[in-house]
């Protein structure tokens, strides 16, 4: 018997009894397409979160005043006791490093704007012109801050597109002056709205040079420095740097903080990974299921037919000739299924990108693979007991049977 | 061509050891025409599926052509099924999503016979029993005795020697009964070894060769 005359006996066998084929392929589609969609709905999760934090800056660091022994982002960190200010002179120090690309103070504070009796409170970010790279944000009116000196205090500023619509309305924002707490200042760009974006919300800020920003709060110090580093590779000697120059300007004190973004990303992309492979592994439990139906399905199909085997053997078929009819049978059934299923997952799949554009569901090609790989090898081994138990068969009882 | 010595073959019913044969010795040559016939349970159809190779001596030799078949191996046994035995049964056991032309088909395809040998074969073998235009019926669309001569053509399409019929009419009314009986003794003149197992008295007494059975024993073997 060769390939083809296999294969189209058990296709006819499976023709021949088409609602236990239509059940089978059911179960085994539903177990494939269970793993895809759930891997696909992890991935999703996974790109979403890492999408997010790509978009607060890419090769980021950011360096905070203050020290704990605990290295990460806790709330001792983010509040620690600040023995000695980051300063503009911290910050423009920074920028003799090779491997820096970009830097952009921070200073933040919250205000009242008011414009022609309309008034609200606003956060008030105090940055420089580099800011907008680092953040990868966008302009839909106007220009940035101005790419000055930083110790420059130009009273202008950009706000978020919610403050436009708010406080001018119809009217056009750009040129007008503003008043920010007892200072005026003028409206030179307005921010377009960010699709995404965590953290700070763009849309109800008002951006202003860093040296009006100290002037307005009547601060020095700094809340935060960003550092873009030139690439991935001198992130952790672009750290070094920031440690060791800080230290020298603070007296010897190791009094900053320095969290890479990186790290948390990579964090946030080992836990959705596992999750993602914790759902594939659940849903695989449903394909082992559809695996133990197969061989119910096929131990029945054996009984069903016990006089055709019987025949099949009087007509000279060895035992391993049944075996193989009978395997191939409940392949064909697994292979038809795991291509539904496929079909099937990628299609619910496709349909939740549709629903939700922000969620990239792509279930990754390991998952796809492996679910039709054990849907493949479960039909193969629960159909090993049932096969054997056919080839087993006593002819002459099973062609007395009628 | 077919012979066997003190075949004995037991089954265990219960705790009880029942001889189904009981030292049979049998030779029957090539091209005879022989049947068998007994009350049930006298052994008849036993001694069928053993010379079938369907089922194994408890004790004895049986030689098929000068070879000695008690001992082969399963798949030997299959082998030797295939291509030199062929079987006609009551019940018919065609499979049924299959069409007639696929069913007499299936001993060349299990024997891996290529496809454009096979089709010819099939084709020849149906034109003999005027059933070409049957050929894409499936079993559920024949009469009983078309089925039957189907049966009749996949028995005999890899040409065995020896073509075992256990009660070929018995499903059957008297006219496609006696179509049945004329198809196998045609073929048994062109020279094949036809053993009818059966009930019939008068279906009996055409074989030329007549053996009696009873107890697991040959009580009478008659010569024609």
């Amino acid at each position: 018997m060769n390939g083809r005359d296999v294969s189209s006996f058990a296709w006819g066998a499976l023709r021949g009894y088409p609602t236990r084929t239509l059940l089978m392929l059911l179960a085994m589609a539903i177990g494939v397409a269970a793993v895809v969609v759930l891997t696909s709905l992890g991935e999703g999760a996974r790109r979403y979160v890492t999408d997010q934090f790509s978009s607060l800056g890419t090769n980021l660091l950011i360096v905070l005043p203050g020290r704990s022994e605990t290295a990460g982002a806790n709330p001792t960190t983010m509040m620690g006791e600040t023995p000695r200010d980051l300063t503009l002179d911290d910050a423009l120090a920074l920028r003799r490093s090779y491997s820096v690309r970009r830097i952009a103070p921070l200073n933040v504070g919250s205000a009242d704007i008011r414009w022609r009796g309309r008034q609200r409170e606003v956060t008030v970010i105090g940055t420089n012109a580099q800011m907008l790279a680092i953040r990868h944000w966008k302009l839909s009116q106007g220009k940035f801050l101005p790419a000055t000196d930083m110790d420059l205090a130009t009273p202008v500023c950009v706000i978020g597109g919610l403050i436009r619509r708010e406080l001018f309305g119809a009217t056009r924002a750009v040129g007008e002056w503003l008043r920010i707490g007892d200072r005026r200042f003028r409206v030179i760009g307005v921010m377009r709205s960010e699709g995404r974006s965590i953290g700070v919300d763009v849309q109800e800020t008002v951006m202003i040079p860093v040296a009006s920003a100290q002037q307005l709060f009547n601060t020095p110090s700094l809340f935060r420095i960003l550092v873009e580093a030139k690439s991935r590779e001198s992130i952790p000697s672009v750290k070094q740097f920031i440690v060791d120059t800080l230290q020298e300007r603070h007296q010897g004190e190791r009094d900053v903080t320095v969290i890479t973004q990186d790290a948390v990303l990579a964090t946030f992309d080992r836990i959705f990974s596992a999750l993602t492979y914790a759902v594939g592994g659940i849903a695989a439990i449903s394909l082992m299921v559809a695996g133990i139906l197969i061989m119910n399905v096929m131990l029945v199909a054996v009984s069903q037919r016990t006089a055709e085997i019987g025949l099949l053997k009087a007509l000279g078929a060895a035992p391993r000739q049944i075996v193989t009819l009978i395997m191939a049978e409940a392949l064909l059934l697994s292979a038809l299924g795991a291509g539904s299923g496929l079909l099937l997952g990628e299609g619910a799949s496709a349909l939740i990108r549709y629903a939700f554009p922000v969620l990239p569901a792509h279930a990754p090609l390991w998952a796809a693979l492996s679910a039709v790989l054990v849907a493949l090898s479960t039909g193969l081994l629960f159909s090993l007991l049932p096969a054997r138990r056919a080839a087993r068969l006593d002819p002459v009882l099973a062609l007395a049977r009628r | 061509m077919i012979e066997l010595q003190h075949i004995r073959r037991d089954f265990l019913v219960g705790d009880q050891t029942v001889h189904a044969l009981d030292d049979i010795n049998l030779c029957i040559d090539r091209a005879e025409y022989v049947s068998i016939m007994g009350p049930s349970g006298s052994g008849k159809s036993t001694l069928l599926n053993l010379v079938g190779l369907l089922d194994r001596a408890t004790s004895g030799q049986y030689l098929l052509d000068g070879d000695d078949v008690t001992t082969l191996s399963d798949v030997q046994q299959a082998q030797t099924r295939n291509r030199r035995i062929g079987f006609v049964f009551q019940a018919f056991h065609l499979v049924p999503r299959l069409t007639a032309a696929e069913n007499v088909e299936l001993p060349l395809v299990l024997a891996a016979v290529p496809v454009d040998q096979r089709k010819a074969r099939v084709a020849a073998a149906l034109q003999t029993l005027n059933l070409t235009d049957r050929a894409h019926h499936k079993p559920d669309q024949l009469s009983g005795g078309q089925r039957q001569r189907i049966a009749i053509a996949r028995a005999t399409i890899t040409e065995p020697a020896v073509l075992l019929a256990d009660e070929p009419t018995g499903n059957l009314d008297h006219k496609s009964g006696g179509d049945v009986i004329d198809t196998l003794e045609a073929l048994n003149r062109r020279g094949i070894t036809l053993i009818v197992v059966t009930h019939d008295a008068e279906l009996g007494a055409r074989a030329h060769r007549r053996v009696l059975m009873r107890d697991g024993r040959v009580e009478a073997d008659t010569p024609a």
